[in-house]
């Protein structure tokens, strides 16, 4: 009853969105329209059903908030939220169409909000959303919780919707400030919601568990002059406490569930980095193991990178150079490829082969603090000046 | 709902368009027969098309009719054929989209087919 209800919901949203813009808060809308549908459907079936009479009697309390019946309450409102999820993360939709939508729909954030997160003028991103809209309505997209041959791989979709909303608070492409926490701390809020509509997937929480573990360290990872802070120097004071709880607690979940993916890997490293700068001893050949599996599972040139910048802590400067190497090709436009090879040429004391990569990465930059930061190594190398060992 | 499931290939590809009789071609046309039956009374139409080679492309101009031979667009690859699925939503439409012999061998646009009341 309450899925149907639901269901009608869901087709009124699609049917109404197009023509009345979306809701406030659609998800919430969504919910009340459901009740009262249900409601609406139990009366007509009323004559001769006591069971349907008594059933719309239990609906009207839970309109009226009825704390003891708050259990079928979540259970619908679980199927909505979800419903709603997949929906705006169908991949029938461009992938910056399922993240406007989803942050439009799911996190209820206005046209404009969205527009200036994601650097782009309202006008496009009103398009952008409408057009996602007017697909939905036209193709059918349905907005139901996957069957199950269907759900990991449309899981693991909503997983990267999220995992990029996060990044893109971070990786802001251009301008003066570093991050955008609010993105940020939109999507905290979707792998929350996330992970306890669906608490049996490994990956969610490892995802959860990530992104706590980076976020809580935003305030330190730039200075009060707004420069970067590499993570050795990083003031702990300035470190989210709750939320490298909540990290830790995610990735202890994450950990016991089974198959392990990149996301628990991720934040199983996260998590030796940040415990191994607040003991001052990090766990480096543990974190090369987790590298090794996630390049097993994901051999992208980025966790390539990574991994060899551990090896460097254990190994030194000259092995990780060698390593470096055979990924000079697939990584010429990468910006940590250059400035990582420059870190090993400074550490060596070879400063005038650093400075050119140094250059190389500033020109593949336009974020001022890491354009700030690059000059400051720049020069330190014109001193013949190693810096700090890092 | 109705979509039109448009079949797309590269004919000059033996692979993805065998010649009839050929080793290819059998498993294949079986792959049809096999989707025709899966897909049963929710096939409203559906055609196989004759190579581009065999299209005119007819346009009118200031109440001209011009012809050019071949298709429409030159592309890697071509419209082979069709079918209009009727379906509950984009959903079933792409999970019988995927059973078509070609969505493995080519690419199947799945297009909603507008209805007029």
């Amino acid at each position: 009853m309450a899925e149907d209800a639901a269901q009608d919901a869901v087709e009124a949203a699609i049917k109404q969105w197009p023509l009345e813009g979306v809701p406030d808060r659609p998800g919430a809308w969504i919910t009340t329209v459901a009740r009262r549908r249900a409601i609406d459907n139990l009366r007509r079936q009323r004559v001769g059903r006591d069971k349907a009479a008594e059933n719309a009697r239990l609906l009207e309390r839970l309109i009226k908030r009825d704390p003891h019946e708050a259990a079928l309450t979540e259970t619908a409102l679980r199927d909505d939220q979800l419903r709603l999820i997949f929906g705006c993360c169908h991949p029938a939709l461009s992938i910056e169409a399922q993240v406007a939508l989803t942050l439009r729909c799911v996190c209820g954030l206005r046209t404009q909000e969205i527009a200036r997160a994601l650097l782009t003028t309202p006008a496009t991103m009103g398009q952008r959303i409408s057009r996602a809209k007017n697909k939905i309505s036209t193709a059918a997209i349905p907005f139901v919780i996957p069957v199950d041959s269907e759900l990991l791989q449309r899981t693991s979709a909503v997983r990267h919707i999220i995992y990029l909303i996060f990044n893109e608070a971070y990786l802001a492409t251009s301008g003066e400030e570093l991050s955008r926490a609010d993105l940020a701390e939109e999507a905290l809020r979707l792998g929350r919601l996330l992970t306890r509509l669906l608490p049996d997937d490994p990956e969610l929480l490892g995802l959860l568990s990530l992104m706590c573990l980076s976020h809580a360290r935003r305030r330190a990872r730039t200075s009060a002059a707004g420069d970067l802070v590499l993570l050795a120097d990083q003031d702990h004071s300035k470190w989210d406490d709750m939320l490298l709880v909540e990290g830790r607690t995610a990735l202890e979940s994450a950990m016991r569930l089974r198959p392990i993916g990149p996301f628990q890997l991720q934040a199983a490293i996260a998590e030796l980095h940040t415990s191994g700068s607040q003991t001052g001893g990090t766990d480096w050949p543990q974190i090369i193991k987790l590298y090794d599996r996630l390049v097993d599972l994901q051999p992208s040139p980025v966790a390539k990178l990574n991994r060899i910048v551990a090896i460097s802590m254990t190994l030194g400067p000259l092995s990780a150079i060698d390593e470096l190497m055979p990924l000079a090709a697939e990584l010429s436009q990468y910006q940590y490829f250059h400035s990582t090879l420059a870190d090993f040429h400074r550490q060596l004391e070879q400063f005038s082969t650093a400075i050119p990569h140094y250059e190389q990465a500033l020109s593949l930059t336009s974020l001022e603090p890491e354009r700030r930061f690059l000059l400051g190594r720049i020069s330190q190398c014109r001193r013949g000046d190693t810096g700090d060992s890092h | 709902m109705k979509y039109a499931c448009l079949i797309y290939a590269d004919e000059n590809n033996p692979e993805a368009s065998p010649e009839p009789g050929s080793a290819a071609f059998e498993p294949i046309m079986a792959g049809y027969f096999q989707f025709g039956n899966d897909a049963g009374d929710k096939i409203a139409a559906g055609e196989a098309l004759s190579p581009t080679n065999t299209a005119t492309s007819v346009r009118v101009r200031d109440g001209e009719i011009t012809t050019t031979d071949g298709p429409f667009a030159e592309t890697k690859e071509h419209l082979g054929g069709f079918y209009v699925l009727e379906c509950a939503d984009l959903d079933e439409a792409i999970a019988l989209a995927a059973k078509i012999p070609h969505a493995a061998l080519g690419t199947i646009e799945v297009r909603p087919v507008i209805e007029f009341d």
